[in-house]
Order: structure tokens, then C-alpha cells, then sequence
């Protein structure tokens, strides 16, 4: 059988790609409604590829995402997050990327004092048309992440089992 | 879902008259229309009774023991509450964690003993501490609530500031973890003991490690946690918990310290843990009366009939909360307070937070601090 040229170019990039590394980390992505979802969105019509490390969850708004919910993420296992969502100007509700901007600050301070690595976390302004800069800053991140090793709390979300529940009651004061 | 009886027993809840004196004095109970501790004891320790354990309100308990010190029976009405919720399982708790639930977030990813904190970027070189010194500052989780809380005007982080101050003034240079953790109440509160046993083995592991013999706190919920709770789980432990307003009394007595004079009204408010719960109700005010040239006023309900801040362990932040703030705040403009001062960052954060109601802030005059800010500012 006769190599094309498109199998001769998917055997460069077979060969080109890099070994797999042994951690694949989660990342959890806040995209707001109006312009970071669809520019997921158009990043697929438009066959871009991304790392599969992502989750995207759907927000009406960046400026819904508080540091609450990044840190929850934290705390359910997930290795980086990612808040993005409109340009300042082109924001649906007009204030609510400067509100994500204001909770950002507060976040990036708590996620330092608590020991986190500043790269776990970021927060990126992608307009619907944008979909490069998306995929862009999804390998970014992905690859900051793989660098770091995973999230530091692994194992805190372990559920006790019930031997260990009974033991911490046992000893409880009566 | 089975509740502990012999537990149940100690807490003397079977023995509830159903007076009703508990409800009356409960500071929720004043304003929610569904909230009644009588309702819930009843509920949750007789006849199985389906609605029990069941709805929000189990959460909104402040645990702040106005019902304890009025009931006939002396039932531990707080104790049951605690036994209630750890049963429930924190899983199933249907209450609202305030500010999106950023707090039990935060306290949950300190129970990872491997991560590293950077919690001292305040600590300038104005503030001198020691490695080795007797006695340690354990200032709870007040950088947190810097970042969190500055933006409605409190400073909780000026306790620590204070505190720091008070200690260099007494040439004492205190050991500060690095790596110090949070003291694990709000996780007792709400009945998530396997959390709480985890911050409180690393709290302890690093006391314990550090040889100090004296840890003081500016905190009154780190205060009745490290002395009463850790006690009771750990057993008797190889330091003494101090309280700073009792540190601080004991100073002045002994004429250890001078302090400038300063005028006006100080009236003074006592945090539930401090208060009812620990029984310290005499150094502030002991302390506060070492000022000169100002005036100790006590508002209508102080000292065991102090009511609480309107919030305990960051659940259920409702328009309850605001309207025991509101009548708290109101009875300091009534006696003509020009300083309104607490023992407890939580207390302070609480109040600052009712002051952000314009009608509120129009009638209130006078500032909130921190008991170690009054002390701070009139060092000499």
C-alpha cells in the first residue's frame, strides 16, 4: 500500500510527540456562559485539540465563580483551576468580570497563605471569537500543572470508614 | 441515623420540663419564626418524631448558651446540639455555609499535613519573636480573615499586631508557629469531628514540639477550643491555655505596665466562648478599669446575659444574624459608648459586617476594636 502524504505528515507528529508522563493532572475550568464556553465550543467545531485534562464547568458568570468555589475544586482533589470568562468591556452583565477581577485578588492571597503553588491557579479573559487563546492557555496550564506534580491534598477527601468513625466516637467525651 | 443515650443521658436532655425559658431567651428564636430550642430537643429525643434532624434550622443554633444558663434542669442544651449534628453527619447538613462556604473550604485543606503555609507576610520587623521562648501566640486564622473581611472595615489582623506589641512591651519575644493551623471549632460546632481530631493532633503534634509552656490567644473561640476540647479528646496536655485578657490582668496587677491616660466611654461585650462558656468574665473588665481618664459602662444585657454576635461557626447567615447585630450595637448607642470593644475577632468581623446597613451605621457613633488594640494604642 501506497503512504499518502497525510500519513507521512501523522508519522512526523507521531514521532515528534512527546513520551507520556506518568501524572495527568485535572483541571478544573469555570467558563462563563457568553464567551469562554463557546469559545470551547468553537475550539472543537473548528478542530483544534486540547489536552483532555480539562473539566469544563458552565457558568452564567465569571464573576459567580467566588473564591469559594476555586477552593472547593482544591479541596475535592482537583490539581489546577482555571477562572475565565469575558473581557471587562464585553461583559454580559457589565460588572461581572471586574468582580471576578476583584475576587481574584482575594483568592490569589488565600491560595498563597495556604501554601498552594501560584501556577495551580489562573484567570484568563477569552472573548467568544477567541478560541486560540483558549486552547493556548489550556496547554499552558496543563503543562505548569504537570510540572508541579499533583495537588498537594491528595488523600484529604478520603471518606473515614466506619471503624474509624466509631473509634473517634468511642473516645469523644460523654 | 442512631443517637448516642447514654450521651443523650448526660446531657440531661431527658429531663427537659418543657418550661419553655430556653426559647425565651434564645437570641434566635427572637426573631427567626421557625427556631425554638425547646421545639428541637423535643423533636430530636422523644418518640422518633419524623421532621427530626431534618431542616436548616439545626444549623442555625449560635451555641452561644444563653438557654444553658436559664434552664431549671441544667440541661447542656449546647452539648446536645453538638451530639445532634455530629449524628446528622456533616454530609447531611442542610444548613448555608456563609460567604460560599470560602471558611470550611479553607479549614478543610488544612488538614493536609503536608502543605506548607505562608501565613506570616505581615510579620515586619517591628514585632520581635523567638524561637525558644515559654510562651507562644497562637493567633487562630486571623491572615485569612485579613484578606477576607478588610474590605467591610475589619482589621482582624491588628489583633495580632496588638497582641505582638503588648508582648515586646513586656520583653517578652513569643514563639509563633509557621505552619500553625486553625484550632479546628467551627469543625466541632458543626459536628465534623474527624476533621476536627485532624487539625487538632497537627496543633498539639507542633505545641508539643515547640516546648512551650504557655500558649496565649487573643481568639476566644481558640481559647475554649485548646482548653476545654483538646483536653477532653487528648487528655492533659504539657501546656497551659491562657486567655490574653487574663495574661494581661495579671501584668497589670502585678504594675507591670503604664498606660497613658485616655478620655471616653468604653463599654465592653462579651464573646459567648469567652464569657458563658469559659466563665471569664471579670479580667476585662479589671483590665479596662486600669485605664485612666476613661469610663467603663456596661450595656443592659452583659455578663452572662451578653447576647452573642449572631453568627457561630460561619453557617446560616441570615436577616436572624443582622437583627441580634442591630440590637446589639444599638444597646452600646444607648448607654453612649465612644468604644465598643470585644474579645473576639469573630465578634468584631460580625458587627463591622451589620455596620455596612446604612441605617445602622447613621445611629452608630462609636468604633469597634479588639480588648489588645485598646491596649496597644495607650501602652506608654
Amino acid at each position: 500500500m501506497k503512504r499518502t502524504e497525510f500519513d507521512k505528515r501523522r508519522m512526523t507528529i507521531m514521532a515528534k510527540k512527546k513520551p507520556v508522563k506518568d501524572f495527568e493532572p485535572k483541571i478544573v475550568v469555570f467558563a462563563c456562559n457568553w464567551c469562554s464556553y463557546p469559545a470551547a465550543d468553537a475550539a472543537g467545531i473548528n478542530r483544534m485539540q486540547y489536552p483532555p485534562n480539562v473539566r469544563i464547568i458552565r457558568t452564567m458568570c465569571m464573576g459567580r465563580v467566588n473564591p469559594g468555589h476555586v477552593l472547593k475544586a482544591f479541596e475535592m482533589g482537583a490539581d489546577g483551576v482555571l477562572v475565565s470568562g469575558c473581557h471587562f468591556e464585553d461583559c454580559h452583565y457589565s460588572f461581572g468580570a471586574r468582580k471576578a477581577a476583584e475576587q481574584y485578588k482575594k483568592l490569589e492571597q488565600i491560595v498563597r497563605m495556604l501554601g498552594f503553588e501560584k501556577e495551580r491557579i489562573r484567570q484568563e479573559f477569552i472573548s467568544a471569537a477567541e478560541f486560540p487563546k483558549f486552547v493556548k492557555v489550556v496547554r499552558e496550564m496543563v503543562e505548569q500543572v504537570q510540572q508541579l506534580g499533583p495537588t498537594p491534598l491528595k488523600g484529604i477527601k478520603k471518606v473515614p470508614s466506619q471503624k474509624q468513625v466509631e473509634s473517634i466516637l468511642e473516645t469523644s467525651p460523654s | 441515623m442512631e443517637l448516642d443515650l447514654v450521651k443523650i443521658r448526660d446531657t440531661n436532655a431527658l429531663a427537659c420540663l418543657e418550661c419553655g425559658k430556653c426559647t425565651g431567651v434564645c437570641p434566635v428564636s427572637r426573631y427567626s419564626k421557625t427556631f425554638s430550642p425547646r421545639l428541637l430537643l423535643i423533636k430530636s429525643t422523644r418518640n422518633s418524631h419524623p421532621d427530626a434532624f431534618k431542616g436548616a434550622d439545626l444549623w442555625s443554633c449560635l451555641t452561644c448558651r444563653q438557654c444553658d444558663t436559664i434552664c431549671p434542669s441544667n440541661i447542656k442544651y449546647i452539648e446536645l446540639i453538638q451530639l445532634i449534628r455530629n449524628a446528622v453527619g456533616v454530609e447531611n447538613k442542610e444548613g448555608t455555609c456563609s460567604h460560599g462556604g470560602i471558611l470550611d473550604s479553607i479549614l478543610k485543606i488544612m488538614t493536609a499535613p503536608d502543605l506548607k503555609q505562608q501565613r506570616l507576610d505581615w510579620l515586619s520587623k517591628d514585632y520581635q519573636t523567638s524561637k525558644s521562648s515559654e510562651y507562644l501566640y497562637f493567633m487562630g486564622c486571623l491572615p485569612y480573615y485579613e484578606v477576607l473581611f478588610n474590605d467591610i472595615g475589619a482589621h482582624p489582623l491588628n489583633i495580632a499586631r496588638s497582641t505582638l506589641k503588648i508582648f515586646n512591651y513586656l520583653d517578652i519575644k513569643p514563639q509563633i508557629l509557621p505552619n500553625e493551623k486553625c484550632c479546628g471549632h467551627d469543625f466541632y460546632w458543626n459536628g465534623d469531628m474527624v476533621n476536627f481530631k485532624k487539625l487538632a493532633e497537627l496543633n498539639i503534634a507542633q505545641i508539643k514540639e515547640s516546648g512551650a509552656k504557655y500558649v496565649i490567644t487573643a481568639c476566644a473561640e481558640c481559647y475554649r477550643t485548646l482548653k476545654l476540647d483538646y483536653q477532653q479528646f487528648f487528655g492533659n496536655l504539657p501546656f497551659d491555655v491562657i486567655h490574653i485578657t487574663e495574661f494581661l490582668n495579671q501584668r497589670l496587677e502585678e504594675k507591670k505596665i503604664k498606660l497613658k491616660s485616655s478620655a471616653g466611654k468604653m463599654t465592653f461585650h462579651d464573646p459567648c466562648r469567652l464569657g458563658r462558656h469559659m466563665g471569664v468574665y471579670e479580667p476585662p473588665r479589671q483590665s479596662l478599669g486600669h485605664l485612666t481618664g476613661t469610663q467603663l459602662i456596661e450595656m443592659p444585657h452583659n455578663k452572662k446575659r451578653a447576647t452573642c454576635c449572631g453568627v457561630s461557626a460561619w453557617m446560616n447567615c441570615s436577616q436572624v444574624s443582622k437583627q441580634i447585630q442591630g440590637k446589639r450595637l444599638r444597646e452600646g448607642v444607648l448607654v453612649g459608648a465612644d468604644t465598643f470593644i470585644t474579645a473576639c475577632p469573630k465578634c468584631q468581623i460580625h458587627f463591622q459586617c451589620a455596620l455596612q446597613d446604612a441605617q445602622l451605621k447613621e445611629e452608630v457613633k462609636f468604633t469597634i476594636k479588639d480588648f489588645t488594640e485598646v491596649f496597644a494604642e495607650s501602652l506608654n
